[in-house]
């Protein structure tokens, strides 16, 4: 049927998402790679001579405690904003499968959340903690709530919680949504065979639910790990990375995430090369944790 | 048995509501503080405003401000999210269903390129984005940089991993007899993928529309690195965080924005609430 191998409309077809790939993806991708071993600037231009520099900018990364610890702090957020936003929209979803009379107006209710930006839910809740809970605290009668010293933001462990906060309350009627479509997947009769041979609610949980919604349960791990990992917006306008700390012997931000850790090395220390460098690392660890998660997904299909 | 289901629904109802309630606490502490006086504010943040009609005042010195423009920036929004999700939503399918329809090894290839490439964060391209757009003018003539054309390019080109896969998804699912009729019937290929196939691809429009038009709105990043901040074109959140760090503390009215900002979308949600629900669950369950 076909007489070319590719008919024009293949190409015809193809040309435009090619041409913004290449232009917005591909390039600049591989000039990254290239940046992070010379001595880049922000004013360098595209055909200017840069100076070959090896390894430097990596070993830098290295003797820098702020990207360390930037680091271990994404880590702790990303394992606790995924291990609650699953939990609190699970038992979500749990509630909301049932039929109850407004399920429908809690299901948009929870998701609404999610429609706004990251970054201005980030400047509502610095308000909420700042502002709000030190005066509901005066209202039940705790005093100390309202100490300028107490503020949740004003301590790197509690501000790192408090973003986990942000996070799950953006995030978990997104994966509310998905967990409802998983259950509602589940036949109807399983569950009533399971309520007739006197299963209880949490055995039919750890029977029924669980198993039959594993697929979806990988879905969200995966996206709540990866945007957990990427978070910038919420860290810009709820801390904007502070309040400032001390580690190894070095004042840092307390709770600056990797994200922006690489944009202020790059953009406000003016060291774009050691920025580039550090996003280099920081698309590994995605890469890693993208074949993990392939793999894993890989096993179950076998599984099944 | 009846009576004793209702009965054994009584708690999870009453649950509900309180998260419910929970959930949309933020918003009640937007709406009620938009319409205070900024020793009010400071004073009792929890309690309703003593003046409702100090809101019109908020509204109007938002509206006014020059490190806002909100009509500007609304307008600017509007403009790069529908400009990217209509391109989007054109070209990833096209490019999808020729990628599905051609049975090479260059076809998957192609394609098998594009999925990896979902894995790319936008940090490790950004900084080398920002020197090959100044590089592309300083060439060509053509402004990348603070412009509409450069950040709808770099829209489609990071939406368009995604768009594509979902689209290629679905039309794998298409039987092929369907466009050897059309075909047969004299339609040339083009013809054949808009008329017939085109249509057929709804609910993964409806998908691509939701995933990207949520996230092109709201995105914060990529707008402050290729527009910048208080230029002439800004998007909703670049005009939010420029006001809030030009008014630092104002909460009167660094929450009056947030809550200019929010509306449309609320509004939005309410009258589309079904299918942006269904098109993000199709998304995220490919």
């Amino acid at each position: 049927m076909r007489k070319a191998k590719h008919p024009a409309i293949f190409w015809l077809f193809l040309a435009p998402v090619l041409f913004a790939f290449v232009v917005v993806i591909v390039i600049p991708f591989v000039l990254g790679a290239y940046y992070s071993f010379t001595n880049w600037s922000a004013t360098a231009r595209v055909g200017d001579a840069l100076k070959l520099v090896g390894l430097a900018n990596y070993a830098g990364i290295l003797r820098d405690p702020s990207f360390t610890y930037s680091f271990i702090i994404t880590v702790v957020y990303t394992l606790l904003n995924m291990i609650a936003i699953n939990i609190v929209s699970f038992g979500l979803a749990m509630l909301v499968t049932q039929k109850l009379f407004g399920r429908n107006v809690y299901r948009a209710g929870f998701f609404v959340p999610n429609l706004i930006g990251g970054l201005i839910l980030g400047y509502v809740w610095q308000f909420i903690f700042d502002n709000a809970v030190p005066s509901l605290g005066t209202f039940l009668g705790f005093a100390s709530w309202a100490d300028p010293a107490n503020l949740l933001l004003a301590h790197n462990t509690t501000a790192l919680l408090a973003m986990v906060v942000v996070g799950t309350w953006q995030y978990a009627g997104y994966i509310m949504v998905i967990y409802v479509a998983a259950i509602e997947t589940i036949p109807q009769e399983l569950i009533e065979a399971a309520q007739i041979d006197g299963a209880s609610t949490f055995r039919r949980l750890r029977s029924i639910t669980l198993p039959m919604i594993r697929q979806a349960l990988t879905v969200t791990l995966f996206i709540t790990l990866v945007n957990s990992f990427k978070q910038f917006d919420v860290n810009v306008s709820l801390t904007g990375g502070g309040p400032s700390a001390m580690f190894l012997g070095q004042p840092i931000y307390g709770t600056q995430l990797l994200a922006m850790n690489i944009y202020n090395q790059g953009l406000k220390s003016d060291d774009m090369a050691g920025g580039q460098a550090r996003a280099v690392v920081f698309f590994l660890v995605l890469v890693i944790i993208s074949v993990i998660e392939v793999s894993v997904n890989k096993k179950k299909e076998v599984e099944l | 048995m009846k009576k004793r289901r209702a009965a054994r629904l009584v708690v999870p109802e009453i649950l509900s509501i309180a998260l419910f309630l929970l959930f949309l606490f933020p918003f009640f502490i937007v709406v009620v503080n938009s319409a205070k006086a900024p020793f009010e504010i400071t004073q009792s943040p929890l309690s309703l405003p003593t003046d409702w009609m100090k809101i019109l005042l908020n509204v109007y010195t938002i509206w006014t401000s020059a490190n806002v423009q909100y009509a500007s920036s609304f307008m600017s929004s509007v403009i790069i999210t529908v400009s990217s999700l209509v391109l989007l939503n054109v070209l990833s399918s096209q490019a999808a269903w020729v990628l599905v329809r051609t049975r090479t090894r260059l076809s998957t290839g192609i394609f098998i390129v594009f999925v990896a490439a979902m894995v790319i964060p936008f940090q490790i391209v950004m900084f080398p984005l920002l020197t090959w757009f100044r590089e592309i003018a300083n060439l060509t003539g053509v402004r990348l940089l603070r412009s509409y054309a450069g950040i709808i390019l770099a829209y489609i080109g990071f939406g368009m991993s995604q768009s594509i896969f979902l689209f290629h998804g679905f039309t794998k699912s298409i039987p092929f007899e369907l466009e050897e009729a059309a075909t047969i019937d004299g339609c040339a290929p083009a013809q054949t993928f808009y008329r017939i196939i085109f249509p057929l691809l709804r609910p993964i429009h409806a998908t691509v529309l939701v995933l990207n038009g949520i996230w092109i709105w709201n995105d914060y990043l990529l707008p402050l690195l290729i527009l910048g901040k208080g230029n002439n074109v800004m998007t909703i959140p670049l005009a939010v965080s420029n006001f809030a760090g030009a008014y630092v503390k104002q909460w009167d009215l660094i929450l009056t924005a947030i809550l200019m900002a929010m509306v449309p979308i609320v509004i939005l949600f309410l009258f589309a609430q079904r299918f942006i629900i269904k098109g993000m669950i199709a998304g995220s369950i490919k």
